[in-house]
């Protein structure tokens, strides 16, 4: 018996009775007989729960996480603290079992829950219309693309810096396919957008122009000035942000962007091997009828309370079908929730000052890597928790070496740019201490030394890698 | 409603902003243990901030005290009957919380090094093998965030498959009972939709069917069974007409719960399922997410499907089985997010899958559909056979939907007065007002992990409304009484948007 059903077998005679079956299986016979299946699933009986669990926890144990090894992997999602109250709040049943708020009257604290978090994420990015969220970081760029074409009166085409996450960019590619859009893509000089190659770019049947600040090479760009060229030809600016370096870095609402969006997981969201985290999604009140997904409002009750609903729903595929703003429905509500918990936790002081601390870190790391013999940096553009090397030994290897070590020394550029394959991207959080970032440059040097001597052992004498 | 204020309703709602004040604050952070320049001497002034972002100041124990009274104007699956028609609000199995927060689960990293993530990318491949038989397709994609977000991924590997074969189609056909995301998802894939009409036994109109299948169909989207929680027996010909004609065939799995180990959307001629994990494999709903819609196909799709792909080497030299992300996909349509997919939510609903095994799985749905036909027989005697018939008078699946024309006809009280009204009786209300088709619908879902006594007792309560409603109609529609806050003005709060607070 199902563990999670509770139909006795006296239950199931009273209710075929009422029903007026003679078995449960007389319900499945509208299932044309050819299409019943008449054998049991080719899978595993069912097992208890303690077996269950072992069976999981054995395969978590093959997972090295960053509890076993010191994370310096960003690349999007970041290994930030989330404080304890994150996850007591989360886990209580008021939040984690019901659904879309459908009824108001019962969701007040799901739907307060939204518009709180939509001020803070507009606080964030300084647009004035944050909407509830969507499913993460990519895919909302995607989405973004969407209502460019709609807002510009059917203009299909896109100007995509290559300093936007690659898998953002390869999202947007797959989805325009469905837009029927263009895309023209822009390279990158000195770690950011090229300026000049940008304005030959966009044109007046440019419907977006897609940047990303900081860059996923960790470097800031100067969307204000990258961005002018977007609003010349009307066209939609959007500017991907990492949410934690929003307390010190100029938001994309003060430099002229029209959509702000990105990856939520940083805020309040574990790593979970990419998911499930939210995607945040702003705009400028121009846009606020062209959103994606859920929005909350304030109103009132009958008797005059304060109240929150879901407003704007007639831009929704439940209200308006194949006329919806976008198709989403559920989204990531107790993804953004972690989210407003930890924003209010950190505060308005803690914020800031955790965006300063991470500059600082990857200042010293920064300096502290390129130090390092066989190490150079990438570009030298400014940086806020991510940067990216030029190493001399092959990046693979040398990360192997430092995985031994009980190091992931950060990502290699080389799975999305093939220009850089001798590029490693290096990410910080308030976890990576400076110790952590010591025993990593130690990591490294000695990684790549040992790379060296086995590539060109005349000069390896007194390497510990072996000779061939 | 002669009732006092209750104490919730006296209490003014207001947000965690309002409760801050400056020099307040929760988080202590790590010294920077590095120098400390002024942040200019790195960044450009020009490139920071002025003003930090205006996030409330609060300590820690008011933070936790406003979610915690927030949480309580919340109603939710653990307290009370959820019978939210299409949505599959079972219960969620706290197992699978835990074995989800699991480190290795928990803070792995989705660049992690595959090599370092076998556990991660074994358990993606087995719950990948294990949808495969479920939905009786060779092939599952896991990355599709919702469902949703399968529909569109759906959508996109049609169009592929079919440029693949140097066409280009035009027309996605769907019944006009459709979850709005279905049309929806048409459109964002660049499609034009085509409805359906319904036969007078719920199903598909073969007919109309046939008057609109031709060459320029791309695909046709259905639920099977269908919205109005019937089983489309004309399911094989509906396959036959759209294979004929070179369309593809898509399953929009919502309500999958009602048939899992009875039948096979591969089975049925599908060529392409969504599987909303956070509907039959128990994800909690999160408040409206998160979930995850996973997809599975057939052999014709599978050159298509999304980049990267789980797949399993076999090892060499007596060496077990390796797991690796698979990014070479020639044809694929590529990705459509970030990373892997929802992974915690694998997690979740690979427990499920364990802890209830082959038949379990089976029992779970073959309940589902006794609670659901027994409800609906419960439904059928009284006040509410009388002014709530069934819209189609047939054994149902796992759900059923009424008609509440009569009621608003006869006692002037409307689906959603008496929606308002049950709120007050401690239930969560079908959902209301769809499938479109029929008016004044009611959809009820009741699911498999609901007791008899549960189904007596929300039974009773639509009986006492409906008593009532005969006597003095106007107490249903102006109920709710004892919710956190009673009717709320959605027209306003579209109209005059206030959708952040005011700082």
């Amino acid at each position: 018996m199902s563990r999670y059903t509770s139909a006795t077998p006296a239950d199931r005679v009273e209710m075929l009775a009422a029903i007026g079956a003679g078995s449960a299986a007389e319900l499945f016979e509208q299932i044309p007989e050819p299409l019943r299946l008449n054998r049991p699933l080719a899978l595993p009986a069912g097992m208890s729960e303690a077996e269950v669990f072992e069976r999981l926890a054995a395969l978590a144990a093959r997972n090295a996480d960053a509890e076993q090894q010191v994370c310096f992997l960003g690349a999007g999602m970041y290994d930030h603290y989330v404080p304890a109250i994150v996850d007591a709040i989360v886990e209580r049943s008021e939040f984690l079992t019901p659904y879309t708020p459908y009824q108001p009257e019962i969701s007040q604290g799901g739907l307060q829950a939204m518009f709180e978090f939509q001020t803070a994420i507009s606080e964030l990015t300084a647009l004035p219309v944050s909407t509830a969220g969507l499913y993460e970081g990519p895919s909302s760029v995607a989405s973004a693309g969407y209502l460019a074409i709609g807002a510009t009166g059917g203009r299909r085409r896109f100007v995509v810096s290559r300093g936007v996450h690659p898998h953002s960019r390869e999202t947007l590619a797959t989805y325009s396919t469905g837009f029927g859009a263009e895309i023209a893509e822009v390279g990158l000089t000195d770690g950011v957008t090229d300026g000049a190659a940008l304005a030959g770019a966009v044109d007046g049947e440019t419907a977006a122009v897609f940047l990303q600040s900081p860059n996923f090479l960790g470097a800031i760009e100067d969307v204000e000035a990258l961005g002018a060229e977007a609003k010349r030809h009307g066209a939609l600016l959007v500017v991907a942000v990492d949410p934690m370096t929003l307390g010190v870095l100029r938001p994309p609402g003060e430099c002229g962007a029209d959509v702000a969006l990105g990856e939520g997981q940083p805020l309040g969201n574990r790593l979970d091997f990419g998911g499930p985290s939210f995607g945040f999604f702003c705009g400028s009140e121009a846009l606020i009828r062209k959103l994606p997904g859920r929005i909350a409002g304030e109103t009132d009750d009958v008797d005059g309370r304060r109240g929150f609903v879901l407003a704007l729903q007639t831009r929704e595929q439940h209200i308006r079908r194949e006329k919806a703003t976008h198709n989403i429905c559920t989204a990531q509500a107790l993804n953004a929730l972690a989210a407003t918990i930890h924003l209010s936790w950190l505060g308005r002081e803690g914020f800031r000052e955790l965006g300063e601390l991470l500059v600082r870190r990857t200042a010293y790391a920064r300096e502290r890597l390129e130090a390092v013999d066989g190490v150079e940096l990438l570009h030298r553009a400014p940086v806020a928790r991510e940067f990216a090397l030029r190493l001399d030994a092959p990046v693979g290897a040398v990360l192997e070496r430092c995985a031994e070590h009980g190091i992931a020394a950060g990502y290699p550029l080389g799975r999305d740019y093939p220009e850089h394959e001798d590029g490693l991207l290096v990410a910080l959080t308030e976890r990576r201490s400076r110790e952590q970032i010591d025993a990593l440059a130690g990591a490294l040097g000695a990684a790549i030394e040992a790379e060296l001597g086995e590539l060109v052992p005349d000069m390896g004498s007194n390497s510990p890698g072996k000779v061939a | 409603m002669p009732l006092a204020e209750t104490p919730m309703q006296r209490e003014r709602a207001e947000t965690i902003f309002e409760k801050s004040k400056p020099g307040r604050r929760a988080a202590v952070l790590p010294d920077a243990g590095v120098p400390e320049p002024p942040l200019s001497e790195l960044i450009p002034a020009r490139l920071l901030r002025d003003e930090p972002p205006r996030l409330p100041e609060v300590a820690e124990p008011e933070i936790v005290r406003h979610y915690n009274r927030l949480s309580r104007r919340n109603f939710d699956l653990d307290t009370g009957f959820y019978p939210l028609g299409s949505c599959t609000m079972k219960h969620n199995p706290r197992l699978n919380e835990r074995v989800a927060a699991l480190p290795g689960h928990a803070r792995l990293h989705p660049a992690q090094d595959p090599k370092r993530a076998q556990g991660a990318l074994e358990l993606m491949w087995l719950l990948q093998e294990s949808l495969a038989e479920i939905c009786g397709l060779p092939h599952v994609s896991l990355q599709p965030s919702a469902g949703s977000h399968g529909e569109l991924a759906g959508l996109l590997l049609t169009r592929a498959f079919h440029a693949d074969r140097g066409e280009a189609r035009a027309k996605v056909l769907a019944p006009d009972t459709s979850h709005g995301t279905n049309p929806a998802s048409v459109t964002m894939a660049g499609y034009e939709i085509v409805k359906v009409a319904t036969d007078e036994r719920g199903g598909v109109e073969m007919d109309d069917l046939r008057a609109k299948v031709d060459d320029q169909v791309a695909c046709l989207m259905l639920t099977n069974p269908n919205t109005l929680g019937l089983f489309d027996e004309n399911i094989a010909e509906i396959a036959a007409l759209i294979h004929e004609t070179g369309g593809t065939l898509y399953y929009d799995g919502a309500n999958l719960n009602a048939v899992m180990g009875h039948s096979r959307p591969g089975d049925m001629g599908f060529d392409i399922v969504h599987v909303n994990l956070h509907k039959s494999f128990s994800q909690p709903h999160g408040g409206g997410g998160p979930g995850a819609g996973p997809i599975a196909v057939s052999e014709r799709i599978e050159p298509f499907l999304p980049r990267p792909q789980v797949v399993r080497r076999e090892g060499g030299d007596g060496s077990g089985p390796s797991f690796e992300l698979d990014p070479e996909r020639p044809r694929s349509i590529g990705r459509l997010r970030g990373f892997q997919g929802n992974f915690g939510v694998f997690v979740r609903s690979y427990a499920y899958i364990l802890s209830l095994g082959a038949d379990g799985l089976a029992e779970a749905s073959e309940t589902a559909v006794l609670n659901a036909n027994y409800l609906m027989a419960r439904l059928a005697q009284g006040r509410a056979g009388k002014h709530l018939p069934v819209a189609f008078d047939r054994h149902c699946m796992h759900e059923f939907v009424l008609s509440g024309k009569p009621m608003k006809r006869e006692l002037g009280v409307a689906t959603l007065d008496l929606a308002k009204r049950l709120l007050d009786f401690g239930f969560h209300p079908p959902t209301v007002y769809f499938p479109l088709l029929v008016e004044e619908a009611l959809m009820v879902e009741p699911t498999e992990t609901e007791t008899k006594e549960s189904l007596d007792a929300f039974a009773a309560a639509i009986e006492q409304i409906l008593a009532e409603a005969e006597d003095n109609p106007s107490l249903a529609k102006q109920a709710p009484y004892t919710t956190p806050v009673r009717r709320l003005d959605e027209v306003k709060a579209t109209r005059h948007p206030v959708v952040r607070q005011p700082l």
